[in-house]
């Protein structure tokens, strides 16, 4: 990361031109310092979730009988559950399953959002009123009520089904972010210049849409995935979520539901907590890091 | 200039012919169409090869709107558009695409009119991208020939819009109209929210490529003294009518209806000279095209409204040769 800003300004020094929009969105960001601490908490879960296997030898779905709720010792430095499981297996394997369902969660939706954003928003009329009136028909629906009734009626559910249950739910407040951006855009007389140029509709879409409303979308896509990881927390929490005996931090965090783990065994259930913390507070930090390099007039301290 | 005219003139390069456009107003809980605003009310013209023909109105003249309904980026509510001799009214948008090559438009505003977040190279390109199947080489070839030509270095292809100044974007806007070799080019008050000075730096820029391209101009601006500078014809537009057209130098000399003759004695002088004829001063605003006075859509600020102006519609008739004009003081 640091080598990366110090080339970025040897290069701007040298060469003056080419400061192009998303070059000079990049350099405000790295000026940002809460951001990029974000970036390093964040690329410090990502690398431990990638070589977990590397870092513990213990299997975190297998329990053994003999070692259950056992305090740190050399071995089991954080102890083990309730199933004898190795707490700090659970919590770095668990770092893959809640930032696979947080990042996948949020591409979905992002695909969703965006996809029908950008024909409501482009096209209006008649398709833009079904699509805003399906918005408005999910989001009057309460949300965690919806999701725990399908998982409820799925049974098992899957990191796939998850991530499915979450996004369908989830869409509509994109979708009008990413509707509202085209609609104040298609006023712009560039818009119309590239009509009058004759460029067909995809290529207004993606060449002059998009690269002007992908301020907005990035910044939201990431608070939404801050928000999936709460989302999936929550609900391993109450047991709704991804079962046992997958890790998640939620699930881990459930094991606290028993009083006697809760007071004694705190080596159990603050790590999972504190990785949820940190990982959240990470990428809003960098979410909000994202919004003021996008947008540099608005809120500037 | 005037040769190209008399040698080509039986073939206009844009003949319009009662061109109307009317957007519904909206209102109620049902959205229900409540009433018409006329931005374009009949308005017929043609335009000849070479030539530039200026189009001066107030806010609210509806002369944007004929601009942008000419060029097919609004639909026409009536009326016939011939380009040379295809009638593009009721083209569809494929079959009209090819035809964009030939009629391209500047945009007013220089800072909303580009995309900030492409290049100058590619925005340059873009048309011909769009239009042509050249190869990227000879696309860049073009790109610089046409930066280059409207005054800008070519280094300026790497650089962004943000990075220069309104007079420099419009040359820009320009580079991008022109690359396509366009014959037909609407210029949508180009040089109105440019300084002065930089004003008829872009206005010379304009006429020196006209000539050496061979284009047509249909030049929308809001001040006349712009449009003397550039124009061969001037058609004065008030609420959506043409209420008088002619040659330049005539419609300086000798306005013939109030509106102009209005327009013209506003124009700040350094001279003297014309201190001795009365100044008109036009009361009030322009009336909401949404709710246009009875008869003569002037009368309410006209100083010679009588009677007649209010129960009859005037119409465009000559009362010089190319120069016609509608009002009921000249015909009878």
């Amino acid at each position: 990361m640091k080598a990366n800003s110090t080339e970025d300004i040897q290069v701007s020094s040298t060469q003056k031109y080419n400061q192009s929009p998303f070059t000079l969105a990049r350099k405000r960001f790295l000026k940002n310092k809460l951001a990029l601490a974000g970036i390093v908490v964040l690329v410090i879960f990502i690398l431990a979730a990638l070589f977990a296997p590397l870092l513990t030898e213990h299997d975190p779905t297998k329990g053994d009988l003999m070692l259950i709720e056992k305090p740190p010792s050399a071995d089991h430095i954080l102890g083990t559950d309730g199933s004898g499981r190795d707490n700090f297996a659970r919590l770095i394997y668990g770092a893959r399953i809640s930032l696979t369902v947080g990042f996948s969660a949020m591409l979905f939706t992002l695909i969703i959002g965006v996809v029908t954003g950008a024909v409501a928003g482009y096209y209006g009329g008649k398709v833009d009123n079904m699509i805003m009136r399906a918005a408005d028909l999910v989001l009057a629906l309460p949300f965690l009520v919806l999701a725990l009734t399908i998982i409820a009626i799925l049974e098992k559910v899957t990191v796939g089904i998850f991530v499915t249950v979450i996004a369908i739910t989830a869409w509509p407040t994109l979708t009008r972010i990413v509707r509202g951006t085209f609609l104040s855009l298609r006023e712009q007389e560039f818009i119309l210049g590239a009509r009058a140029i004759g460029a067909n509709d995809l290529r207004i879409i993606f060449k002059h849409f998009i690269p002007n409303a992908i301020g907005p979308i990035i910044v939201n896509a990431t608070l939404l995935m801050a928000t999936m990881i709460i989302v999936e927390s929550g609900l391993s929490f109450i047991g709704m979520g991804i079962p046992q005996p997958t890790p998640t931090w939620g699930n881990m965090i459930s094991e606290a539901q028993n009083i006697r783990i809760l007071r004694d065994h705190p080596e159990a259930w603050i790590p999972p907590g504190l990785a949820i913390l940190l990982t959240v507070l990470a990428i809003n930090f960098i979410g909000d890091g994202l919004r003021d390099a996008f947008d540099p007039k608005s809120n500037r301290r | 200039m005037t040769i190209k005219n008399e040698t080509k003139e039986e073939t206009p390069v844009l003949n319009v012919r009662n061109i109307k456009k009317y957007f519904p107003i909206k209102g109620g809980v049902f959205k229900r169409t409540v009433g018409q605003l006329k931005a374009v009310d009949d308005i017929s013209l043609s335009i000849n090869q070479g030539e530039t023909l200026g189009i001066v109105g107030e806010s609210g003249s509806g002369k944007s709107t004929l601009g942008r309904v000419i060029l097919k980026l609004l639909d026409a509510t009536e009326g016939t558009i011939l380009y040379k001799d295809a009638n593009i009214t009721s083209m569809k948008r494929n079959q009209f695409r090819p035809y964009r090559r030939n009629m391209q438009m500047v945009f007013q505003d220089p800072f909303g009119s580009l995309n900030s977040k492409m290049s100058v190279a590619e925005l340059v390109e873009e048309p011909l991208l769009v239009q042509t199947s050249l190869s990227k080489k000879e696309r860049q070839a073009k790109a610089i020939e046409f930066i280059e030509k409207v005054g800008l270095r070519a280094e300026d292809r790497l650089k962004y819009p943000h990075e220069f100044s309104g007079g420099q974007r419009q040359r820009i806007s320009i580079a991008r109209a022109l690359i396509t070799n366009p014959e037909f080019v609407v210029c949508d008050e180009p040089v109105s929210a440019l300084d002065i000075s930089i004003q008829a730096q872009v206005l010379n820029l304009m006429k020196d490529l006209q000539e050496e391209l061979g284009l047509t101009y249909l030049f929308i601006a809001h001040d006349l003294s712009v449009v003397k500078h550039i124009s061969d014809r001037v058609a004065v537009m008030y609420l959506g009518k043409i209420v008088e057209i002619a040659p330049t130098s005539k419609l300086f000399q000798e306005p013939a209806h109030p509106y102009t003759q209005a327009l013209l004695s506003s124009i700040p002088t350094l001279t003297k000279k014309k201190a001795d004829e009365p100044a008109i001063k036009l009361k009030g605003d322009i009336p909401s095209p949404a709710n246009p006075p009875s008869g003569c859509a002037f009368r309410t600020r006209c100083p010679f409204a009588h009677e007649r102006c209010e129960k009859e519609v005037p119409s465009l008739a000559a009362v010089g040769t190319e120069h016609e004009v509608s009002c009921h003081l000249h015909h009878d």
